[in-house]
């Protein structure tokens, strides 16, 4: 593929992804905008995998081994916290509680 | 691995994405559709590591640890009242990963004889630039959430000056790049200013407009990672990046209007000064505030058909939601029906607070949202406001001076009785002062949020 067809379809992807994007978030609750937020920040974590592809390149200069070394480590920060964030939020939203053990359950109808 | 089913692989996981997404409309199986999505990441960081080869592998893996250590452990460790300073800095590192990467592509793009393609060096400047402002912005965001510089709005004169100047040096550097300038210090200057930029555009902004900038600062780096995903020729990049910016610029655009301001104003209205002129006409209205007990309290709450709890960031301050949903069970146990009215912008991030009351156990189907709530507080007992302040100020809807008029309020005021619990007669973070406090049916419970919950679980219990 040459490089202007390539250009092209990689336009059109994006302006698909846009409106996919507001397509999908438009019916996410607003109960659910913080792990919505911190969800989506562990999808652009994808960014690791533009930082392996740089890590990753042969015959790199010292300044391109810092450079891409610092985006393994930013991106990977990103993406590992970001899911176990969202994880962690996402277990708490319950329809039916569950008692805690601090719940005060002998106060009943004193 | 060829081109071809790296790149199908890659759409497995940009699928994967869609679901998670697709999967957060209800929190029945939200907590699923995030597991597809981290499965997804997996399988991409698995294709691109055999598309790598054995460059450099022990470095990735080195990084990779560092980088996923430090993620894992803060994750696990951060209080559910950090998350917003939480998601600021993992939002933050990622636009600064990808502001890394566009560096590192001209740095290996510049030696090569002729210019860069002129898509490429626009990638390049986009990333660059926007990656930095989401870097340095969601720092400064997160340094005003975990309070380590003030959270009141920092201005000075020629401010809008100073940040319009410093902006067009960085987009200007941008231009001279894409005009085919070959030197990699225009990129530098670039992420210089860039980075100074994300810094000088949200130090002047307010807690209560955090929910704005945090969402605005995740659209960023979305369409940053995008912009690499051209640089690499990576569609998985293109579409999950153009995935997060859609979704952060329409919980922006929403967080606008449930404050009823445009994003221009949140970014660039100096609101502190608005306010003091506002304030002095709006003062002087009828009536005198009105101290009471937790033990009167106590009695109007244990008595009551309806009660409706509504949180705002003085709940999150005082990290009083476990004692919130202990007085809520004591009074569901005399048969009161307790819910909790949720404004879209209470807290310091978009659904801040329904995050605190899920953690405390309260199950979602007690969390109303704005309109849902405003149905109910006519036929209210009592209106129970921990920590909130602006969003129940009726000055929104009557008073054309006060500078959040307009905005969606709850309507507590229609409720038969409304009780504050505030620590002191303090306006909000807003500074505005609230009429609320000074109605007939309104009465105030001084005190540290989490005490006086406290002191109204054992004054029910009393009875």
């Amino acid at each position: 593929m040459s490089h202007n067809t390539l250009l092209v379809f990689e336009v059109t992807i994006l302006v698909l992804a846009i409106f996919l994007g507001f397509e999908v978030i438009s019916k996410v609750p607003a109960l659910l905008h913080t792990p919505l937020m911190s969800g989506t920040n562990a999808i652009h974590g994808i960014v690791i995998v533009g930082a392996m592809i740089v890590l990753g390149q042969p015959d790199k200069s010292t300044f391109m081994w810092i450079i891409g070394f610092a985006a393994v480590v930013l991106a990977s920060a990103n993406v590992v916290g970001g899911f176990v964030v969202t994880d962690r939020m996402l277990e708490m939203f319950k329809k039916k509680p569950t008692k805690p053990a601090d719940a005060p359950q002998d106060g009943k109808g004193t | 691995m060829s081109t071809n089913i790296t790149n199908m692989l890659y759409l497995v996981t940009i699928v994967t994405f869609i679901l998670a997404l697709r999967f957060l409309s209800s929190p029945a199986h939200a907590r699923r559709g995030n597991q597809i999505g981290a499965a997804g990441m997996i399988l991409a960081v698995v294709v691109t590591w055999i598309k790598v080869g054995t460059t450099s592998w022990w470095a990735i893996v080195i990084g990779m640890l560092i980088g996923g250590g430090f993620g894992a452990v803060a994750a696990r460790r951060v209080k559910m009242t950090a998350m917003p300073q939480m998601v600021a800095l993992f939002n933050g590192v990622g636009g600064g990963a990808a502001a890394l990467i566009a560096l590192a592509e001209l740095h290996r793009i510049l030696p090569a004889p002729g210019s860069p393609k002129v898509d490429i060096s626009v990638a390049i400047a986009l990333s660059a630039l926007i990656g930095s402002i989401s870097f340095s912005g969601s720092m400064i965001a997160f340094a005003k959430l975990q309070e380590l510089i003030g959270g009141r709005p920092i201005t000075y004169p020629g401010q809008q000056i100073v940040n319009a100047l410093v902006f067009l040096t960085g987009a200007g550097a941008g231009v001279a790049l894409v005009a085919g300038v070959q030197d990699e210090w225009l990129l530098w200057v670039l992420i210089g200013a860039a980075f100074l930029f994300g810094v000088l555009f949200v130090l002047p902004i307010g807690g209560a407009d955090m929910p704005v900038v945090i969402s605005l600062l995740n659209a960023f780096t979305g369409i940053a990672v995008a912009a690499g995903g051209f640089e690499l020729e990576n569609n998985v990049l293109i579409v999950a990046g153009m995935l997060v910016g859609a979704s952060g610029t329409l919980l922006t655009l929403m967080m606008g209007k449930a404050m009823n301001r445009s994003i221009a104003n949140v970014l660039f209205g100096a609101f502190g000064q608005v306010t003091a002129e506002a304030a002095a006409t709006a003062a002087g209205g009828t009536g005198s505030v009105r101290p009471t007990t937790a033990d009167d309290v106590g009695v109007m709450l244990a008595y009551a058909q309806k009660v409706v709890i509504v949180p705002g960031y003085g709940m999150a301050v005082a990290q009083a939601q476990h004692d919130v949903r202990a007085l809520a069970d004591l009074l569901e146990a005399r048969g009161v029906e307790v819910t909790y009215a949720v404004h879209p912008v209470a807290g310091r991030m978009p659904g801040h607070m329904n995050v605190l009351l899920a953690e405390a156990n309260v199950p979602y189907t007690a969390l109303k949202e704005m309109d849902e709530a405003n149905a109910e507080f006519g036929r209210t007992d009592v209106s129970l406001i921990i920590g909130a302040n602006d969003v129940v100020n009726p000055d929104a809807r009557n008073n054309p001076q006060s500078p959040i008029y307009g905005m969606p309020i709850l309507n507590v005021d229609e409720s038969k009785a409304v009780i504050v619990l505030k620590r002191s007669m303090n306006p909000g973070f807003a500074g505005i002062d609230n009429p609320l406090f000074l109605e007939p049916n309104t009465m105030m419970l001084f005190g540290d949020a989490k005490e006086s919950v406290a002191k109204l679980t054992a004054a029910v219990k009393a009875l």
